[in-house]
Parts: C-alpha cells; structure tokens; sequence
C-alpha cells in the first residue's frame, strides 16, 4: 500500500468513526482507556496504607508508611485508609476531586507467584487451565468488539517499543515508544518501496502502520515544540511519555496501554522516602500530566487504570524489602469518575489482619480483574453480554460502579 | 542417534584447548545439499550471519566438518585489530576480585570525603568507572561476536547470558558483567549445563542481582531460589511448590559474595562445627554463619544439613529433572529453530539431554542433524542483536570495526541492550516481539545507517574526524551477497531496482524482508 492511500484510509476511517457514533450505545462516544501495567508487582502496601490496621505495622518494623499526622506519614483518604506522601501534589488532588479511586484486594487467580507467568496470563484475559492462545490479548480483543459495534475505526495503541501481549490480535494495533527525539530519516519515497517490499509478506501490517504512526508521532512530537508555555517542555521520564500520550490519545486514539518498570524490591526498598517513594513520585507526576495535558473535556471520558500483577508480602523479609505476593491495589483515574466511586477506596473488602492474610502471607484477592474490567467496560461503552464475553470468555461482570 | 565415542568428545567439549581431540564431522548432514544458497541459510542461522569469509570457509570444509567444529571449538584467535582493542580493556587485564575491591574502595573514599563538591564529584568518577566497564563488556563481547571463528559458541554465549540474565542497572553488576560472561558464561557455553548452573551460581553478579547475597537464616529473601527453578531449570508450572522455593531458599542461605581477600581472617564468632564449611574463593563466600542448618525437604526429597554441598545437591536434583531437559531443549529449539518448536524435535533433545546428562554441544547436535531444523531455515525472526550483528558481518566481512559504539547504540534503540534487560527472564526469543510496528520503523533506520553511513564504524574513539569515503559499504560486490540476490522475492528486486543511489540500494537490501530472517 502507498503511503498517500494509507494516509486516506485513516482519513475515512476517522469519518466513520464519527458517523457510527451516532449509533453508539451510550457512554461509548468518545471514551478514552488507557492501562498503565506497572511490571514487577509495586508494593500496594506502601502505595495504599492499611492505616487503621495495627498488624500492618507489627509487620513492617522497617518499611511501613507512618499513621496521618505523624512525620512523613501516609496522606488520609478515609479512616482505614492512607497514601503514600509522594503523591501528596499529584494523585491527592485527582483523588479530592472525585477522579480517582483504589480497588483495593484486587488481582488475578493465578497463584504462581511468577512475575512473567502472572503478566502473561493478566495480559491475555483469558481463563487460566485452558492453554494459553498467545497471540490473543484482551485489550486486543476490546478494540476488536469495539470497532465493530459501538465504535467504528478503533484506533489501539501500546506507547511501547515492542507490541505487548495485550495488545496481540485481530484488530489492527500499533505501537511506538515515546520517550526517544529521533526523528525519520527515511524519506516518503524510501517508505514507500520499503512498505511495496513487504505488501505479500506477513509483515505488511506492522510495516505500514509503522510509517503512518511515526507521521502522527512527530506531529504530536511537533507541537509540544511549539507550545514554549507548556510545562511538558520540562517534563522528564515517565511524566514526558504520559503527556505525549495524552496528546495522541486525546487526537486520535481510543486504547492505550504503557508499561512502567522497577518495582520488584525485594531489598531496601525504602518507606516514605528512598527507592520506592521515588518511583511513586514519578509515576504520580506522570498520571497527573496526563490528566492535565488530556484537558477538561477529554479528561472527563477518559479512564486510566494502573495494575500490577500481583502484590508483595505483606511482612518485610529479612532485607527490608518485599517478596513475591499475591493480591495488589488497583488505581482508576478519570474526569468522570462516578459519585460512588471517585475518591473512594472501593470493592470488595476485609480487615487487614493475620486471620485475614491468604496463605498466612500476601492479600486476598477479592476483586478478580477480569471481573472488574469487564464492569468497567460495560460501563464505559455498553457492552453487551456478548461482546463482553468476547473480550472475558465466561467472566461475571463485577460492577463496582467506576463511572 | 550418539555414538560412544562421538560422546566422549563431546563431553570432553566444555573447555576450549590445544591437547583437544580434532572436532567429529556431522555425517548425517552429507544429505544436506550444498549449493552456495542453502550453505548461506546455515551460515545465518549457526553464525552471528553470513560474511563473505565465513562463506567461503564454510564452502572450503564442507558443511559436516564445518558444523563438527563450531560444536566443539578450539581456542581460535580473534584477528589481530579486533583482539589488540579487547586485550587493552581494563576487564582483560585486571582479575575481578582486584577489580572489586579497588571499586569498593573508590567508593569508601568518595563517601568519606567532607567536602560535598568533592564528594559529588568523587562519586561521579566512581559512577563513571562502572559505566566505562559495563561498556568494555558490551563492546568485548559485539568484537566477538563479529570476528570470533567459533560462532556458535558466541550464540550459545548471548543465549545463556540472556537464559541467566542480569541487569547492569542495579548496584554495581556493571563491573562484574565481563567477568559473569567471560567465567561463567562462555567456557560452558557448549558444555555441560549442570556445570554452567553451577558457575552461575557461584558468580557475584547473579548472586548480587537475585539478591542472594542478602539471604541468611530467619531474613530469607526468595527471589533467586524462585527464579533458579521457574526460569533457570525446570520452568514454572512443572510441579514444584511454593514450599520448595521456600526450601530452596533456605538451601542457599549464607550463599553470597564478599570483597575480602581469600586468605583474610574468616567471619567472627563463627560455631566450631561449621567453622570448616566457610569457603572463599575469588569473592564467592559461602559463611556459615548465615546458613541455615534446619532439616530440608526439596521436591519430595529430604536434602542432608551440610552447608555449602547442599547446594550442590540441590543443584545436582534441578538438572537432572526431566522439567529441566524438556525446558531447556524447548528454550534452545525456539532459538534455533522456531517459535512454536515441533514437540516431536523437542523430545528427541530432551531425551539426549537426559541421556548426556545435560551435554549441550550433544543436545545442540541432535538439533542441528534433524530434518526439521533444516526445514526452518530462513524463517526464523531476527531480534535487534542478530539484525545489527547480521547487517556489519555482511557490509564489511572480517574488516574490523575501530568503533563499535553505533553498533550498540543501534541494538539499545531496537529496545535490547546488551545486559540491560532489567528482569530475570531475559529478553524473548519470539517473533511476536520484535516484528512490531515501532520496531519495523527503527530497522529501517538502522538499516539506512549501516547502509549509507557505516564508516562511522571505523572512526576511533569518537573523534570528529571526518569519514573516510565513500561512508558506505560495497554490499552490492560481496560475493555473499551475489548469492543471495538469487533468491530474493520479485518485490525485493524490484525495490532494489529503484534505488537511485548505491546508498539507497544497500538500505533496501538491509530494509528487505528477507534480512529480518535467519
């Protein structure tokens, strides 16, 4: 395919787009997800401070987050419950607007303990014991079932350098990390004999979409240049991709998935400050940017969900860090969080106890992800049973009420 | 099928030397054609790629003595300009326990300056050191994997060092890398894999980056115990237990790392009955002081309170399990052969495994003679260190490269850096996750950078002297690849047919479908 056809194809797709929407169940115009995966399982203990639980610091002699009004200790969000300071300027405020919320006990069935078993399994959505189709992820398949019924020209996209699991599948999904400035130096020309090269091979989906999505990218990239006021110019780190994702998002797509790293502590990870309260700081700094950056209007259908796959134990080794556990905390942010949800700690819950540890060890899971994805996707665009069951193969929607 | 005698060679096949045996020619590959195409197909898939060198070596010995030799190399010199850069790097001349400690100390003596311009600028030097050294093992092993002649061997090395991954971001494994690979890795690269478990575990940057040096008795800490069985041995789900990782962990308590010299006094206070289980031998410690001597059950199996051979036990149990031989015959067939490896291949290796007692050269070799490994050659993705590797060995054959700092400037942008992956599972080997759309994108790039300015490659230093010209490889003249353009797609022709400039016609070739194979 040349690339001036491609280029009119993803013009006429977005006009369908428009016209489908008025067909659209209601919710669905408009909606933006995006799923941050933090990938090594973050301490949700540290993230998420079971404050009113005296077991919690009997565990953690060394790495606990102190009780509200203590010195550096956790910011309270309701009588059980504290955060950690690092967030104090970011997440704090979303949370006292009513635009974020903490699924707390939430995570996968899966039991391994296994960073790169769990992920796989997470990102693929589908039913553990069955084998596995990798070549499936479940916001794939959420593209898929939404571009054909309440969307049209559903628009996924990993902000990644590798096209994660999750995003495996039938609908066409793109991916390019944002964090680099290199710029093409592959001229229109040389695209198109390379793109010709490819059109009978099976890479020809991944090599067209590859030049359409660098163009848009260093569009993107282009007006950050410009806009000299914005704080996005300063931005560094994670902060710097979120609020370039934010902007293609809020352009163009509907799906997004990123990735964030180096969580696995299982030495010195630190309380209030050190390790993990800097990942928190810029992690927080991060989600804060992309709110902003989406603007009011975008902002206010977007979700942005953060997960991990699994907690951490609940007592700190024997090295002032954690190891492998099995329940985590779930962050939803958004604009137009439900009443009933934003700035709450919601789901299902129980005392954080001894008696009340699974295995004598990590968090219960009580609210099982695809459970709770698959609430919060009817809820975003009206999904039937049946698309649901697309995307969650005989999962029970758990609606928590999200939005 | 093994022949005796073919097994006693390849068990003497671990360590590289002059009194060594001439290499076993694979007679079963006589069958295999040998017209200069399907020789290419074999050079890209045994080799780092096919050179124009390799490929006239491979046509002079014929293909079963050829593939003998690569299984069981002999110590072979680099050329001289590739082996002159590695023997003046500071990780060829200085032994690691000497290296560690005049780290360790650079380190307390930035610490302990009182000026804190001068303690930040201290710390900065000594932060410098460690990334200077961390880049002398990534370059010693890119000059390697270019020009060594034992290119399997240089595969087999990046495969383990990946299958046994660590991370130079965390604490100061950059300056253990080279050494990891060097000691550890490479002389068991072809040998037998209960020896490679072994060295890996006794080396400071495995032991420092799963946190087993912080293991000890009543502060357990998990994560190498997990790792060793999920994804160095048996692989998860192959029916050992939360409990046998706790077991285990408790199996290598007091197994760590100290920077003392081997005949400083022993750690204090130590229990007369355990005094003779301390052990020091480079900067492995083994301090009973930190071990558990509590009764253990591991798999089924009680393990005898001992110390340090307790470990060796354990050891010995997790390469011996069938889980192991079949793990670790898959992980080499999706490396080899396909992602999705026919179970049928995988059997038969596995049974060689178990049957060599995990000989790697042998299992290799049960490989490498199947009619299945033939009939996947040419399809098997590259991932971004097989590109950038497969692209120079094809643009400048055995001419050496003064700078080989593009090279992993181009491997970092495809998203694998050498040593940089930051978890303990290694970088995939599949297909799905490197054929992406962002990636495509950069391949080109790096495709039009080899293709059009290479001769970045052969600027010392990084100097601002100007390029030599033209700054572009002659691929168009290397007989490798006069051969190949036999058999590229009527679409690659015609891509090459536009090309406007001998620059633009090398980043085609580079761009073209069938350079993403191997």
């Amino acid at each position: 395919m040349q690339r001036r056809e491609l280029l009119k194809l993803a013009a006429a797709a977005q006009l369908t787009g428009a016209a489908g929407r008025l067909m659209a169940a209601p919710g669905a115009e408009g909606a933006k997800l995006l799923v941050v995966f933090l990938r090594g399982a973050y301490d949700c203990a540290s993230l998420l401070v079971p404050t009113a639980s005296d077991f919690y610091y009997a565990c953690r002699p060394n790495i606990a987050i102190a009780r509200p009004g203590e010195a550096n200790g956790a910011l309270p969000l309701d009588g059980q419950w504290g955060l950690h300071p690092a967030l104090a300027q970011s997440v704090l405020p979303l949370y006292q607007q009513k635009q974020a919320a903490f699924i707390a006990f939430a995570g996968t069935d899966d039991l391994t303990r296994s960073h790169f078993e769990t992920q796989d399994s997470i990102e693929l959505g589908q039913a553990l014991g069955k084998r596995r189709d990798y070549g499936s992820g479940f916001l794939n398949r959420l593209a898929a079932v939404l571009g054909a019924g309440p969307l049209a020209g559903v628009s996924p996209m990993a902000f990644t350098n590798q096209l994660p699991i999750v995003m495996r599948g039938q609908a066409k999904a793109a991916n390019m990390a944002l964090s680099g400035n290199a710029r093409p130096s592959i001229d229109a020309r040389q695209s198109e004999v390379i793109a010709a090269m490819y059109r009978n091979t099976a890479l020809a989906q991944p090599v067209a979409e590859g030049f359409q999505v660098q163009g848009e990218v260093m569009r993107a990239m282009q007006a950050e240049m410009d806009a000299a006021s914005r704080s996005a110019m300063t931005a560094k780190g994670f902060e710097l991709v979120a609020r370039r994702m934010a902007r293609l998002m809020r352009e163009r797509l509907d799906v997004g998935f990123v990735d964030v790293g180096g969580w696995d502590t299982h030495v010195g990870q630190g309380a209030a400050a050190g390790y993990i309260s800097n990942r928190f700081e810029e992690l927080g700094r991060g989600v804060a940017g992309f709110a902003e950056e989406m603007g009011e209007a975008a902002w206010r259908n977007a979700v942005v969900v953060v997960i991990s796959e699994f907690g951490r134990t609940f007592r700190e080794n024997g090295n002032r860090g954690t190891d492998h556990g099995h329940g985590t905390v779930y962050w939803v942010l958004g604009g137009g969080l439900s009443a009933q949800a934003g700035g709450r700690v919601v789901g299902e819950q129980q005392e954080v106890a001894q008696a009340t540890l699974f295995q004598n060890r990590d968090y219960p899971v009580l609210n099982e992800y695809r459970a709770v994805f698959g609430g919060l996707f009817r809820r975003m665009y009206g999904l039937s049973p049946a698309q649901l069951a697309q995307v969650f193969d005989g999962v029970a929607p758990k609606d928590l009420q999200l939005v | 099928m093994l022949s005796v005698a073919m097994a006693a060679v390849l068990l003497a096949g671990c360590t590289a030397g002059p009194q060594r045996p001439e290499a076993v020619p694979l007679a079963a590959l006589r069958r295999v054609a040998d017209d200069p195409a399907t020789q290419l197909r074999w050079l890209d898939r045994v080799t780092w790629g096919t050179s124009a060198s390799s490929q006239a070596e491979l046509a002079r010995t014929g293909l079963p003595a050829w593939m003998g030799r690569q299984l069981s190399p002999q110590a072979q010199p680099l050329p001289a300009a590739a082996q002159a850069q590695i023997d003046a790097m500071t990780i060829s001349r200085t032994p690691l326990p000497e290296l560690a400690r005049s780290l360790e100390a650079q380190r307390k003596a930035a610490d302990a300056l009182a000026d804190e311009d001068q303690k930040k600028a201290a710390r900065q030097a000594y932060q410098q050191e460690l990334n200077r050294l961390a880049r002398e093992a990534q370059q010693r092993f890119v000059l390697r994997a270019l020009y060594s002649p034992n290119q399997l061997q240089e595969q087999m090395t990046w495969f383990w060092a990946n299958h046994f991954n660590v991370n130079i971001r965390k604490d100061a494994i950059r300056a253990l890398v080279g050494d990891y690979e060097e000691n550890a890795i490479r002389p068991h690269a072809l040998g037998r894999f209960r020896d490679l478990l072994g060295a890996v575990l006794r080396h400071p940057a495995m032991l420092r980056y799963l946190d087993n040096a912080q293991n000890a008795a009543n502060r357990i800490n998990e994560n190498y115990a997990r790792e060793l069985m999920e994804l160095h041995t048996m692989g998860v789900g192959s029916g050992y237990s939360q409990a046998d990782v706790q077991e285990l962990a408790r199996v290598l308590t007091g197994v760590g790392v100290s920077l003392q010299p081997a005949d400083a006094p022993p750690p204090p206070k130590m229990r007369p009955e355990v005094q003779a289980d301390h052990l020091r031998q480079g900067l492995f410690e083994f301090n009973p002081n930190r071990h558990d001597y509590g009764a253990k059950t591991l798999l089924g199996q009680p393990i005898k309170a001992r110390g340090l051979a307790e470990t060796d036990e354990a050891l010995d149990r997790l390469a011996r399990s069938p889980a192991t031989a079949r793990f670790i015959s898959r992980k080499l067939a999706m490396y080899f052969v396909a992602d999705d490896p026919p179970p049928a291949l995988v059997d038969r290796m596995a049974a060689t495994f178990g049957r060599s007692d995990g000989n790697i050269a042998a299992v290799l070799r049960s490989m490498f003679e199947s009619t299945e490994f033939a009939a996947s050659l040419g399809r098997k993705f590259r991932d971004p260190v097989h590109y950038v590797m497969a692209g120079v060995r094809l643009a400048y054959d055995d001419r050496v490269v003064q700078n080989v700092d593009p090279l992993l400037g181009w491997i970092n942008r495809m998203g694998e850096p050498l040593y940089g992956h930051e978890t303990p599972d290694g970088y995939p080997l599949g297909e799905a996750a490197w054929a992406s759309a962002g990636q495509m994108n950069t391949r080109f790039e790096i495709a039009r950078a080899i293709g059009s300015n290479g001769a970045v490659l052969f600027r010392a230093g990084d100097s601002k002297a100007p390029l030599e010209r033209p700054a572009y490889p002659p691929l168009a003249e290397s007989p490798a690849v006069r051969t190949m353009q036999a058999v590229l797609a009527a679409e690659t022709r015609t891509a090459l047919a536009q090309a406007r400039t001998p620059q633009e016609w090398n980043i085609f070739l580079l761009a073209s479908p069938e350079l993403m194979r191997r």
